[in-house]
């Protein structure tokens, strides 16, 4: 069979959108991070390291308004679960670390702070907005994506998240 | 000899347009905006202001009708 170019040129084109159809869903298995901590670089935390926990993966950034009214509900988390096997992680995606240090000066954290360096767990998540929470499970299953933050929209969560810490 | 011809100019626009199209794909992503969101990229740097300059330049302008054309108004403020 002869495929004429212009076929060829369709197909090409029509896959330049096909990577954008696999992001990680509610039900999939969390991909394995390699991230490093925030105020350690060379500490290397993956995300496999804390199965059998809980977690709440959340992305931050430094310029992103919402995130900084995120901080202290990741706070008030890390200090009702943490005792009952939650972890919670926040991953910075600032282009410029110096921009986090920044952050952290004024913004209050009193949980685990790891940066994506090269961005590539965002990539692996194909991330869809700034920030952006999911809970995992105890066996790394996704169970819940929170695009944005509004502190009114937790309720949902955390009856899941108690939920699952019961598990 | 003429259809060759013309089959090539085809293949051409087409590699054209998709090239262009393609173009669109390159996007930003959401973990990427840092530099867009800093105030001194955005389009307008001041939209309180240019939001009240709208507002006082409408209710004045108001009586001509609209910001083109002769007005038919008494030009009071």
């Amino acid at each position: 069979m002869k495929l004429s170019p212009s076929i060829c040129l369709t197909v090409a084109f029509c896959l330049l959108f096909v990577e954008q159809a696999f992001s990680i869903e509610v039900g999939d298995s969390i991909p394995s991070c390699v991230l490093n901590k925030i105020n350690k670089p060379k500490d290397v935390v993956n995300l496999d390291q804390y199965k059998g926990q809980v977690i709440y993966l959340d992305f931050w950034a430094s310029w992103c308004g919402p995130c900084v009214k995120s901080f202290p509900y990741m706070n008030d988390l890390e200090k009702e679960f943490k005792s009952k096997g939650l972890q919670v992680i926040a991953v910075n995606l600032d282009e410029n670390i110096d921009d986090a240090y920044g952050f952290l000066e004024k913004v209050p954290a009193n949980f685990m702070l790891v940066q994506d360096a090269n961005q590539q767990c965002a990539k692996d998540l194909e991330l869809k907005a700034m920030p952006t929470s999911y809970l995992i499970d105890r066996k790394g299953v996704v169970r819940h994506i929170h695009l944005g933050f509004r502190s009114g929209e937790v309720g949902d969560m955390q009856s899941l998240l108690k939920q699952l810490l019961s598990n | 000899m003429f259809t060759v011809f013309k089959l090539q100019i085809t293949y051409r626009l087409l590699c054209i347009l998709f090239i262009s199209l393609g173009l669109s794909a390159c996007s930003v992503a959401p973990w990427e905006r840092g530099n867009l969101s800093k105030p001194q990229m955005a389009l307008d740097s001041h939209p309180l202001q240019t939001g009240f300059r709208g507002h006082v330049y409408g209710s004045r302008e108001a009586t001509t009708g609209s910001t083109v054309g002769a007005g038919g108004g008494c030009g009071c403020y």
